[in-house]
């Protein structure tokens, strides 16, 4: 194979409006995965400014800064766009730009399909914000869809959401979907026949096995909730009474299909970040990964436990006992496997040499700040104490140390670890420590006290709460914490833009590690690797670089 | 480099991206309908007004509907056989028939909802079993169809010649595994709504 490059359109067209083309054009895995990573840090701060609204709205008692409506919009906004407008494709695009690079491929194995999920993504994401504008329908009434991120009929029926708002959550939500099924059927497809001589399943890094049991999970869930939402179209266009209880249709019907798909979301939420941190803490501990195959199993019965656990979001709607007992023990089983991860990703550090740059700092914040979200996840499989606190804002809180406690913060020590290799620059690390120290500090000032708040009683998705309730100053304190993460997220971004400008030149293998992404030249050439790379063992960048110690000697 | 021994090099014996993807695509098309098959099971017998299936639902013209499908699955197998042996003729024969096969079923379906609309004053509105009914049953059609356009495109790329079998015995074979797909899905549809669906 020659080194002569696969896409005739490179970067030598100087103009602005020729580089702009090339991207939008591109079918190269490396620029649809910075595309979808892009967008979804510009939808990050989108949601993010939601959630400042709301957090300026409770910050005192009975405020009105906003109207109950408008707080009704923007906690729908802010959950419907951090899931499927960041969450999702942030992870998707670190799974699309890094998959075909550390199994030795050149490409995704359908590089159109691939385009086509993104573009799917993007437009799927402008018609959910397009509500803000045309949202209003015939009625003057509406906006931004109202009805809550999972959208609980019969709030979502014509007599109360009239207008448009639901419907484009309906179909935004609905297009983003495809473009995530797409992808997954590319991730499979990818890792299942692009792998390169040698690797086999068990020397996959294990970020792409995650990423593997995340295309399943997607295949699985999300054409449930696009069933669930065509019902619901019918239901409103064509006067079908799939959700109407008038017609002896079930209201329940709905969050059982809603939860079904919600509960593996969760997971293809968090299982990329468990990825991300499987390849980021061995490498800066210097030390192989502790039990790869107990993570590759433990991320298989994660995966197919979490299709029977979507009862546990239920437990409040008075479903028969035995059923709730049922749900509650399978969700207290997936903590098994989730703990043994939690324990192999300390036994990696443990007489480890550990280096702390900020990617480990970050990797290190996610085990201390996911495994409190998930202790208060425990907590609420308790039926009984669920009946207590669920819908207050202990449930706010515990999903919040989950989604950015977890998935966020691995995504930002991911960001510091593989930004050199897409970009051929470091980021800047005392700015990243800054960046790490707010967000921690706005992350616990912000998420903590909401566990106080709801166990004394706050209720979520209530715009304001009355003065001498014991709820002042936890809110005050919750408020509080988003300048910090404001901060963060700026540093970050000037980071971004300073180190693409004049960041320190990284190099192949800025951190010495062991997977063939830092086989390649620091940003890839369009086709990856100039000759496919061979694999001899779990590391092979190791054996390439210590040929008289390889890893394959140990395997 | 040289001191690696390369006797564990495990030659990948990789399965084509094509069969992958499209065994994905129906993986997550059995999920799609599984929502509207339980939609169907939970609500049966709950519509609280007429007509419900057992005054309208007439077996004997779906019977017929529904051997021309499970038909067309073995037609199409056929088809592919021509195909592999490079016997163009039999090949056409073949997808014609499977076409025209799939066809008739959507005339059937076609008759069936005509009858239940015209007659029997049955929409998509009028209680659950027409909410279920129709979505169901609709989804299916519109996958029948969705196939039917993908095969009589195939048949009349290979009218034009443009059928090579090297080339496209596997892209041919992909489309059949979604007809037969199409078919599988067509034998739950049928056990759930004629007949868990009838019981009284």
């Amino acid at each position: 194979m020659t080194t002569a490059p696969i896409h005739p359109i490179t970067e030598t067209s100087v103009g602005f409006g020729s580089r702009v083309h090339s991207w939008v054009i591109s079918v190269d895995h490396k620029k649809l995965g910075m595309m979808y990573i892009g967008a979804g840090l510009i939808f990050f701060m989108l949601g993010g400014i939601e959630a400042t609204l709301m957090r300026l709205q409770l910050m005192k008692p009975l405020n009105d800064m906003l109207t109950p409506h408008g707080f009704n919009q923007m906690f729908t906004m802010h959950g419907t766009t951090m899931v499927f407008l960041v969450g999702m494709p942030v992870l998707l695009g670190f799974g699309n730009y890094l998959i075909p690079l550390m199994i030795g491929a050149r490409d995704m194995a359908f590089p159109r399909l691939n385009a086509f999920g993104l573009w799917l993504f993007i437009f799927g994401g402008l018609l959910l914000y397009y509500s803000f504008i045309g949202g209003d329908g015939l009625y003057g009434m509406g906006g931004a869809p109202d009805v809550g991120w999972f959208a609980y009929s019969p709030l979502t029926s014509k007599a109360f959401s009239v207008g448009h708002a639901t419907d484009y959550w309906i179909l935004g939500i609905m297009v983003s979907g495809f473009g995530s099924m797409t992808t997954a059927i590319n991730f499979m497809a990818t890792i299942l026949c692009m792998r390169c001589p040698g690797m086999t399943f068990m020397r996959m890094p294990l970020f792409v096995w995650l990423m593997f049991t995340v295309g399943i999970l997607v295949l699985l869930a999300l054409p449930v909730l696009t069933g669930a939402q065509v019902m619901l179209l019918f239901d409103r266009f064509l006067g079908a009474h799939f959700f109407d209880p008038q017609q002896q249709g079930s209201v329940i019907f709905w969050q059982h299909l809603f939860w079904f798909f919600g509960h593996p979301e969760v997971y293809i939420l968090i299982l990329p970040a468990f990825g991300m941190i499987c390849e980021i803490i061995p490498v800066f501990s210097r030390k192989v990964i502790f039990g790869y195959p107990l993570m590759v199993a433990a991320t298989l019965s994660i995966a197919f436990i979490s299709l029977g656990v979507w009862v546990h979001h239920m437990f409040s709607v008075g479903l028969p006992p035995w059923l709730n007992s049922i749900f509650a023990a399978s969700t207290f089983l997936i903590a098994v496997p989730t703990g043994m991860k939690m324990f192999n990703w300390i036994g990696t550090m443990w007489g480890g040499n550990i280096r702390f740059t900020v990617s480990m700092m970050f990797a290190t914040g996610f085990l201390v700040m996911f495994l409190f979200g998930g202790l208060t996840g425990i907590m609420l499989a308790v039926v009984p104490f669920d009946w207590q606190l669920s819908d207050s804002y202990f449930v706010v809180g515990h999903f919040h140390y989950v989604l950015f406690g977890g998935t966020m913060l691995a995504v930002f020590s991911a960001v510091f670890y593989w930004f050199p290799k897409a970009t051929g620059r470091l980021l800047s690390e005392p700015m990243g420590k800054w960046t790490f120290w707010m967000f921690m500090i706005g992350l616990t000032l912000t998420f903590f006290p909401m566990h106080l708040s709801g166990v004394l009683g706050m209720p979520r998705r209530v715009y304001t709460y009355q003065p001498g309730r014991g709820f002042e100053l936890w809110n005050l304190i919750s408020s509080s914490g988003v300048p910090f993460q404001i901060v963060g997220v700026l540093l970050l971004v000037t980071n971004i833009i300073k180190s693409l400008i004049n960041g320190r030149v990284a190099g192949p293998d800025p951190w010495d590690a062991w997977t063939l992404e830092w086989a390649t030249s620091s940003p890839p050439p369009s086709e990856n690797f100039p000759k496919i790379p061979t694999c001899t063992s779990p590391r092979p960048l190791w054996d390439r670089k210590h040929p008289e110690d390889p890893d394959c000697f140990y395997e | 480099m040289t001191s690696i021994p390369h006797t564990n090099l495990i030659p990948s014996s990789a399965p084509s991206r094509g069969k992958v993807g499209m065994a994905c695509l129906i993986f997550a098309e059995c999920w799609f309908f599984a929502g509207f098959i339980v939609a169907y099971l939970f609500y049966i017998g709950k519509s609280s007004s007429g007509p419900f299936p057992r005054e309208v639902i007439d077996i004997k013209p779906v019977l017929v509907n529904s051997a021309a499908l499970i038909a067309s699955s073995f037609t199409v197998i056929a088809a592919l056989r021509g195909l592999a042996r490079s016997h163009m003729g039999v090949f056409r024969f073949w997808m014609l028939l499977t076409i025209v096969l799939g066809s008739y079923f959507i005339y059937g379906t076609a008759m069936e909802w005509k009858g239940f609309i015209v007659d029997h004053h049955l929409t998509i509105s009028t209680n659950l079993f027409g909410t279920t009914y129709y979505s169901l049953v609709g989804f299916h059609a519109f996958h029948v169809i969705v196939g039917l356009c993908l095969l009589t495109t195939i048949l009349v790329l290979s009218l034009m010649g443009h059928i090579q079998v090297v080339r496209d015995h596997l892209r041919v074979e992909l489309v059949s595994w979604y007809w037969h797909f199409v078919d599988a899905v067509w034998i739950v549809v049928f056990t759930t709504v004629y007949i868990v669906g009838m019981r009284p």
